[in-house]
């Protein structure tokens, strides 16, 4: 019983390096435009607010800008720890 | 200064250390009240047993009055003073720790409201948090400010209580406290970003901090304990029973604390026009509420056999 909540820090942060990459993947003219959210789609109206899939857009582009090179970094130390330690 | 002997000797220096410690800026003093003030006489009679053998060895070293050795200690203590200071000032960006000790300035009076509040949030009528320019409102002033003791002492509470249910039924060890404590930790955390992600989407101005959503959060240990003694003392149905009301008096407490929050906004403004928004916004709070009962049973069920 406990071990299926044994939920520990260590794999929230795999759930979060998983969550991150599979942002970044996501690219911006291949796939992004063609379902309609790209970033030229998210020109709301101006005193109007935003709406969720503008910010979910905003999101998205934003954390591919941001993480885009730390996760060069952190990907490549988890791939050669998982390779050295299993 | 720890060395000038103004009064008799040793008796009165380490008292002067605590005076000096604890008399730091006016804003500590306000947060903090000194409550030692009975009790400094038989800790001041302890802290002399310990200090005296130790003044009298720092008195007698000839070490720290040579010139050289004073110019080190000097420019060594400026560096380490100003590798703290950048350390401070790098780390107050990403964690506002200066404005921790706000949540922390509780007093006896305020712990017992608000642990009665959380349990029984039905004969209260003011929820509204008075306004302070630009630091939280220390919970000591206000009984519905959130304060980050309660959920502190709640979680480490719980890890006790729950390894005490686990002892029991005889299905305890001791790495199953770091279990349940890590595992509890998680899905703070998850609730927490959970929380914060659906505050971005739907653009909600508010002044809740990140550390105001961790205080909310944690205010369902405080039902959890209940439940689980009340489970260990009269077995399932006890369990039950009390789980069943502070959940309904947690979900209760969460909608009227953050009505204030989320939706002050829209209230004040008066804009009953934009029902999709305001909609929005009540569903969010209605979900944010109704997520800890479900966390207060998934955290404990497995703890009552």
């Amino acid at each position: 019983r406990s071990e299926k909540m044994a939920f520990t820090l260590y794999s929230l942060i795999q759930a979060a390096i998983l969550c991150v990459n599979a942002v970044a993947v996501l690219h911006e003219e291949r796939f992004l435009s063609k379902i309609g959210w790209g970033v030229d789609q998210s020109v709301g109206g101006f005193g109007d607010e935003p709406g969720i899939k503008v910010q979910l857009m905003n999101l998205v582009r934003s954390v591919r800008t941001v993480m885009r090179v730390p996760l060069i970094a952190v990907n490549s130390v988890c791939i050669v720890l998982l390779l050295l330690f299993g | 200064m720890d060395y000038t002997a103004d009064q008799s000797g040793f008796r009165q220096q380490p008292t002067m250390r605590l005076r000096n410690y604890s008399a730091e800026g006016p804003d500590a003093s306000q947060l903090f009240e000194d409550t030692s003030g009975v009790g400094s006489a038989s800790q001041s009679g302890l802290r002399n047993q310990q200090a005296g053998p130790q003044s009298s060895g720092f008195a007698g070293q000839s070490l720290l009055s040579e010139p050289m050795s004073n110019l080190a200690m000097a420019y060594g203590s400026s560096l380490a003073s100003q590798g703290r200071e950048m350390v401070d000032k790098n780390l107050d960006r990403f964690i506002p720790i200066s404005k921790l000790k706000y949540y922390f300035a509780v007093d006896t009076v305020y712990v017992g409201r608000k642990l009665g509040l959380l349990v029984f949030p039905y004969m209260h009528e003011n929820w509204e948090v008075s306004y302070q320019q630009d630091t939280p409102v220390a919970p000591r002033f206000d009984v519905n400010a959130p304060d980050l003791y309660i959920p502190a002492m709640g979680f480490i509470t719980y890890v006790l209580v729950a390894g005490l249910a686990l002892g029991t039924q005889n299905r305890f060890s001791p790495e199953l406290l770091g279990v349940q404590a890590s595992s509890a930790l998680v899905w703070l955390i998850m609730e927490v970003l959970a929380v914060l992600l659906s505050l971005y989407l739907v653009t909600v101005n508010t002044d809740l901090t990140t550390i105001d959503l961790l205080a909310f959060s944690g205010y369902k240990y405080v039902g959890m304990i209940v439940g689980v003694v009340a489970g260990l003392l009269f077995g399932r149905p006890g369990y039950y029973l009390s789980l069943l009301w502070c959940c309904a008096a947690i979900f209760v407490f969460m909608i009227r604390t953050l009505r204030l929050k989320l939706l002050s906004e829209a209230v004040a403004e008066g804009k009953l026009v934009r029902g999709a928004r305001n909609q929005l916004r009540m569903y969010l709070t209605m979900s944010i509420a109704a997520a800890q009962p479900v966390f207060m049973y998934w955290l404990t069920y497995h703890l009552i056999r």
